[in-house]
């Protein structure tokens, strides 16, 4: 069994390996220190050349990888924290998710930029934050994120490999130790893949012997994990069981393979970590809402608090979703039928 | 910079110039006159239908014309070599034109036709073709255009980048991270930096603190200071320095002092017309090269231009609007 930091190195690794127009950009990524989070660690020894550890200037590697890469390299980019990719808004927004269209196709620029995001440790207001969603919904930007039900190293190995366009690809930090779903050792869960890209799957988890379940739960990152985990206490403790769907890709979004789950259900809540005002939840409801004429469907959001995220603990741990949170919004929803 | 001597030539160029670099002592413009007056023109002609077309409603949005600055991109692109890479900004028409791109489909371009170099997606700002790109945003090419030139570099084509930015753009912070990492990782890039002494409507003594050269030389990276609205002067430095950038696959900065004659976009020139009448009677890059060539031939030149450009644009006009998709 690999964790998802494991898996996450192979593929980097691989794709150098493979491609050898690949490189890795971003601050602190040499050996021996290997990045802060350690994704990168052992690739410069491996690839000296194309492993570049960069000033701290987000906004100039970033450009300077989509310079590259529309040049017929094929970079990648470490953003230390996702905390700091306002800093690289511009470039983002303005640079180089237009080029392709706005030069009417005639350019590719496949670039992923690869961050760790989310809280849970205590890091404070400007370390702990799920900002992914300034960036869904900007016409030319894909946003991945990955979890422990599909395979990151794979998702991250295709986008490196496969992709013509940007990416930006979100990696929880909480994530990073856990082990990767497993379904030669899993005893909870029922697995299927969705109909969509293989490159960026959508999973549904269902309980394995339980009956069809009440409620569907919509998380990515380590949201699914936290949902995975209140799947389990709510069908031991009291009963109620609930469906997964995991996406990874972020956006652009597609909902429809979801929707036929959803109308039997009729109960759906969105978990994000990221803060509840005009969020991703915010949108995959008004998605299913419009393509639904069913008022019976009940609908709600699990997602931060609307003010920064305190390093205390216990303050986080109140600014952030919890299971609790999860569990009373459950019975709440329920309840209300 | 300890590797750098500072010299001042005839008034005009300042340079500071590595001295284990062997510049050579002569370089000749790289086209006879007649060519570098009719890319002048060519230019001068392109900004003025347009100006004068724009209250007729022939064209959407805005535009920010090159009258005065022509000198600067005939000077400098009149050197470049296929491969190499020109990123401009959102003062672009001069240097698309005088890459060699159509006028007909810059005109098309700025219409929002289908037959534009962009299909109409882009617009005025937005230009891409071979090896040409620009964009609307001050400073954030700057890195991207870093990012091609490092490219290249790593790629072995021996192609260089040429970015344009103006003094307005001194402003942004995100061309420092690039300088930084230009002069770190040696990119084969040569900044040419247009300072039109004005910035929108913002003369630029109310905007830059310091001087422009010491912007370059604290991230060392060497730079020519040119003073001059004359392509014949212009020419052979920016050749000068290109090749520097391509022998030493590292950056240098040409800054080229130049005057802009019209407004920032349209109509809207807060200088005083004295000022104006002042600047154009004295730096005018036409009429200091024109002045070269005997009367008859440049009405020919200029003849033949105001043709193209006539033809250029009733061929745009008459192109048709990109189609729009039904759903």
């Amino acid at each position: 069994m690999i964790t998802v930091l494991e898996s996450l190195n192979r593929a980097l690794k691989q794709a150098l390996f493979d491609d050898p127009q690949a490189l890795l950009i971003g601050e602190d990524i040499l050996d021996p220190y290997g990045g802060a989070f350690k994704v990168t660690q052992g690739i410069s020894t491996l690839f000296p050349d194309r492993v570049l550890t960069s000033p701290i200037s987000e906004a100039g590697i970033v450009g300077i990888a989509s310079g590259m890469a529309m040049r017929g390299l094929h970079p990648i980019v470490e953003i230390m924290f996702g905390d700091f990719i306002p800093l690289i808004a511009d470039q983002l927004i303005n640079h180089l998710a237009k080029f392709r269209w706005m030069y009417n196709d005639q350019v590719r620029v496949p670039l992923v930029i690869r961050t760790p995001m989310g809280g849970y440790r205590g890091y404070g207001p400007t370390h702990s934050q799920t900002l992914e969603k300034i960036f869904l919904g900007i016409p030319g930007i894909k946003v991945v994120a990955v979890n422990s039900f599909s395979d990151p190293g794979k998702l991250l190995y295709d986008a490196i490999l496969s992709e013509e366009d940007p990416i930006l690809f979100i990696e929880h930090k909480l994530l990073y130790p856990l082990s990767l779903f497993d379904e030669s050792v899993n005893r909870d869960f029922d697995r299927t893949l969705l109909p969509g890209n293989p490159s960026y799957p959508t999973y549904r988890l269902t309980l394995l012997g339980a009956p069809d379940p009440q409620l569907t739960f919509i998380a990515y990152g380590y949201m699914a994990e936290l949902a995975s985990q209140t799947m389990l206490k709510l069908a031991y403790e009291e009963e109620i069981f609930c469906e997964l769907i995991v996406p990874t890709q972020l956006a652009p979004f597609e909902i429809t393979p979801l929707m036929d789950f959803i109308r039997q259900t009729k109960h759906l809540m969105t978990i994000e970590e990221g803060t509840r005002t005009m969020g991703w939840g915010a949108e995959i409801l008004s998605q299913i809402m419009e393509r639904t004429n069913n008022s019976a469907i009940r609908a709600t959001r699990i997602a931060a608090k609307d003010h920064p995220i305190p390093a205390s603990p216990a303050l986080e741990n109140d600014t952030l979703p919890g299971l609790r949170d999860i569990i009373t919004a459950v019975h709440a929803i329920l309840n209300h039928s | 910079m300890s590797k750098t001597q500072k010299a001042i030539f005839a008034g005009t160029v300042l340079l500071i110039y590595p001295t284990d670099y062997n510049f050579p002592n002569e370089i000749q413009a790289s086209m006879d006159n007649q060519t570098l007056y009719h890319k002048l023109f060519l230019i001068r002609c392109f900004e003025e239908t347009v100006l004068d077309n724009f209250p007729k409603g022939v064209f959407p949005g805005t535009t920010h014309t090159y009258i005065g600055q022509e000198a600067n991109a005939v000077g400098v692109l009149s050197h470049i070599s296929p491969d190499d890479i020109v990123f401009s900004n959102h003062r672009g028409h001069g240097h698309f034109l005088a890459y060699g791109g159509d006028p007909h489909l810059l005109f098309a371009e700025l219409m929002g036709k289908a037959s534009g170099v962009c299909g109409g997606r882009g617009g005025s700002q937005h230009l891409h073709w071979k090896n040409f790109y620009s964009n609307g945003i001050q400073g954030g090419i700057v890195p991207i255009a870093t990012g091609m030139a490092l490219a290249e570099k790593r790629k072995g084509s021996g192609a260089i980048g040429i970015a344009f930015l103006g003094d307005g753009t001194l402003g942004e912070g995100v061309i420092y991270e690039a300088f930084n990492l230009a002069s770190k990782w040696k990119a084969p890039i040569l900044y040419v930096l247009e300072n039109n002494r004005i910035a929108q409507t913002t003369p630029i003594d109310m905007s830059l603190a310091g001087s422009i050269t010491a912007r370059f030389s604290a991230f060392e990276i060497p730079y020519c200071e040119l003073d001059t609205s004359d392509v014949l002067v212009i020419s052979p430095t920016a050749k000068k320095w290109m090749d520097y950038v391509r022998d030493t696959e590292s950056p240098a900065a040409l800054i080229l002092h130049t005057y802009r004659f019209a407004p920032h976009s349209k109509g809207d020139d807060t200088r005083p017309a004295d000022y104006l009448a002042q600047i154009r009677a004295q730096f005018d890059p036409i009429q200091i090269h024109g002045a070269r060539l005997n009367p008859d031939e440049r009405m020919t030149i200029e003849n033949m231009v105001r043709d193209q450009i006539q033809n250029a644009f009733m061929d745009a006009l008459n192109d048709p609007l990109p189609k729009v998709a039904t759903t």
